[in-house]
């Protein structure tokens, strides 16, 4: 994957993304609060790949996803798709690439709205983006719903209808029906039952051969992640701490915390023997992150210099970078 | 849905019973004696007596009340202390006038409160967001009688735009319905904003949003339309705190209305009169109820789960 991925431009490419929020003040003279959900992270996102975003909750997986897909205004930063800069575009420009980037949410009853049928979504949907003329989009929506494994007379019916795996099902055709380019789950199984999870990510993986599309895949599951994913990037209170390769990242994590993430997950295979490794605390809060290394209230390698200085992210091996001023040190543990 | 109609209407029943029994017993407790009253202050012992047998007066109290249900039962609610004229006369003379300021102001409640919650859904902490829900907040908080007599005094009597009182033209209409209907849109604005926000809030919309649809297109498409259902029940409830206003707004611009006719009544304890006016005006709130029951169900059929 590696060597592939380098010869390959990338078809999102994410720079110094900022994404702060002012939150509502609770005392009327109480100071204005910034929360900096996402603070200054950059990755390439590679055409044909499936790049997972893990972390604890809190930690801007999905502010991140919101941010490429322009839901929120970036605060900072820059994002090019296909080289074109999406912050940089009129609301029309915008709009009409839109549907190049597809999302998939959580929640399979809150993400498609309960008074329309599956017709009338997968219709608008190719009406927006002038995918078809009228005429040809029938054959299309009963193609789109063989896609995705529904019967074709579903399409008439609504949402509460369906259970919850028919309707990620749904909400996976409504995102093809634009045919996208990149799409974004945002923990798009892990509201389902195990046995559900696994039919639902059988069929992404199914999509992303037959469509060529690209996944931006954040869960905070890992055994998921370590499933679907070609690459990984674990992210702590809005930074990137980590980003590799998926095997290289399971087999040799380098971060602290992927590795306290890691020890987490049970371990099947006898003969790998982990060393469990619990976090001391809470994750600070996102309103006062901790100086320095934001992990170092945390970490159980910390030294003075992680509280006064950011470990910069760096690339330790090739295609594997992490921030951590004693990474080097560390892997040997 | 029809099972459902008829149950509804079976309940109206018990309701009438206890409207009726509850404003029986508060006209015994009032003080002042109709008899009196309706002989005039100079009238003999005698007089009033002979009023008294006549009136039925003299009968235990349960006696009088089945007496009166047993007349409603016939269709009669009875003759005026006053003039001696049938009760019933008298409320359809004033009924349709407070039903036409009661549409003007449910009017007025729904246009202006959903524009209203609109405006400041869609840019929440903005200005306009902020300045509409300031207004919002000071209609609900004022008193019906004071925003009635400032709106006159503004708009009848300095700018001289629309007549001070009385019900023969549209321009009488247009204050008093927005007096009444202030407080209601006040109430519909905020409840449509915190329910668009909810909506707004909600991943479909982010999807719609993300497939590149038009902001305006996601807000009253998508938006707008789930929105609305919890704004129905509010605008409902708001008719009954709406009839209830009509007493204090007719009294204020000098409507002749059934609300009016009730404060009058109470006024010159005339009994047969205060209690046909509340019993209509009780029978118009529950079939508006109901009515909006109805819009609901229908409204919402779609999404019910079973
Ligand atoms: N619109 C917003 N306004 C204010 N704060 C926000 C907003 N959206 C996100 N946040 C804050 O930003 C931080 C990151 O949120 P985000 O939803 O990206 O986390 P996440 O990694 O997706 O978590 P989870 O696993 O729980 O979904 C949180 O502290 C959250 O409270
Ligand atoms: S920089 Fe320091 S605190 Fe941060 S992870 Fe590395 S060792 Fe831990
Ligand atoms: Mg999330």
């Amino acid at each position: 994957m590696n060597t592939l991925l380098s010869s390959k431009k990338p078809i999102l490419k994410v720079s110094n993304l900022k994404q702060y929020f002012i939150v509502k003040r609770e005392a009327l003279f109480q100071p204005k609060q910034v929360v900096k959900a996402v603070d200054g992270i950059s990755f390439d996102l590679y055409p044909g790949e499936t790049l997972s975003i893990v972390g604890e909750s809190g930690c801007g997986k999905s502010t991140t996803g919101r941010s490429i897909l322009h839901l929120d205004e970036p605060t900072e930063g820059e994002i090019l798709y296909k080289d074109v800069s999406l912050t940089e575009m009129s609301k029309k420009e915008l709009r009409n690439i839109r549907g190049d980037i597809q999302v998939i949410f959580q929640d399979p009853f809150a993400s498609l709205n309960p008074r329309r049928t599956i017709r009338q979504m997968l219709d608008e949907a190719m009406a927006i983006q002038k995918v078809l003329p009228p005429k040809q989009r029938e054959a299309r929506m009963l193609e789109l719903m063989q896609n995705v494994g529904l019967r074709p007379e579903y399409l008439e019916r609504y949402p509460h209808e369906f259970s919850g795996g028919q309707r990620q099902r749904i909400g996976i055709a409504r995102a093809l029906a634009v045919n996208p380019k990149v799409i974004i789950c945002d923990e798009a199984v892990s509201a389902l039952d195990v046995s559900i999870q696994a039919q639902i990510l059988n069929l992404l993986k199914r999509l992303q051969n037959d469509f060529d599309l690209t996944f931006l895949f954040i869960s905070h599951d890992l055994s998921i992640v370590k499933h679907i994913s070609d690459r990984v990037m674990v992210m702590y209170l809005g930074k990137i701490v980590e980003i590799s390769d998926k095997a290289s990242l399971f087999k040799n994590p380098l971060h602290p915390y992927t590795k306290a993430l890691l020890s987490a997950i049970p371990v099947i295979d006898q003969t790998i023997k982990r060393e469990r490794i619990l976090l001391k605390g809470d994750v600070p809060s996102p309103l006062n992150p901790p100086t320095g290394c934001r992990f170092h209230t945390r970490c159980p390698f910390a030294t003075d210099l992680c509280r006064d200085e950011e470990p910069l992210l760096r690339e330790l091996e090739s295609g594997h970078l992490v921030a951590c001023h004693f990474a080097e040190k560390l892997s040997a543990i | 849905m029809l099972l459902f109609i008829l149950k509804r209407l079976a309940q109206v029943v018990p309701v009438i019973f206890g409207v009726t029994l509850v404003v029986f017993l508060i006209m015994q407790m009032v003080p002042g004696d109709p008899a009196i009253i309706m002989a005039g202050e100079g009238a003999s012992t005698e007089t009033v007596e002979q009023l008294r047998e006549d009136l039925g007066l003299n009968e235990p109290l349960h006696v009088q009340y089945f007496s009166y249900i047993g007349n409603i039962l016939q269709g009669s609610l009875g003759n005026s202390l006053k003039n001696n004229q049938p009760v019933l006369d008298e409320i359809l003379i004033r009924l349709p006038i407070t039903m036409e300021l009661a549409f003007f102001s449910i009017l007025i409640t729904i246009v202006l409160g959903l524009t209203a919650g609109i405006i400041s859904a869609v840019k929440p902490y903005s200005v306009s967001d902020i300045s509409v829900m300031v207004v919002a907040l000071l209609g609900i908080s004022l008193p019906s009688f004071w925003l009635g007599l400032l709106l006159m005094y503004t708009f009848s009597i300095k700018l001289q735009w629309l007549p001070v009182a009385g019900w023969d033209s549209f321009a009488h209409i247009i204050l008093p319905a927005i007096t009444l209907g202030a407080g209601g849109a006040a109430i519909v604005a905020r409840m449509t904003r915190s329910s668009m926000l909810e909506v707004i809030g909600q991943d479909y919309v982010r999807t719609a949003r993300a497939k590149g649809l038009k902001e305006h297109t996601i807000i009253y498409k998508h938006a707008l339309r789930n929105a609305l259902i919890p704004v129905i029940t509010v605008v409902g409830l708001q008719f009954g705190s709406l009839l209830g206003g009509t007493v204090i707004v007719e009294s204020v611009f000098a409507i002749n209305g059934l609300g009016r006719m009730i404060v009058d009544a109470i006024r010159t304890r005339d009994i047969p009169m205060v209690q046909g006016g509340v019993l209509v005006a009780s029978l118009v709130f529950v079939f508006v109820n109901l009515l909006v029951d109805v819009m609901y169900k229908v409204f919402n059929k779609r999404i019910d789960l079973n």
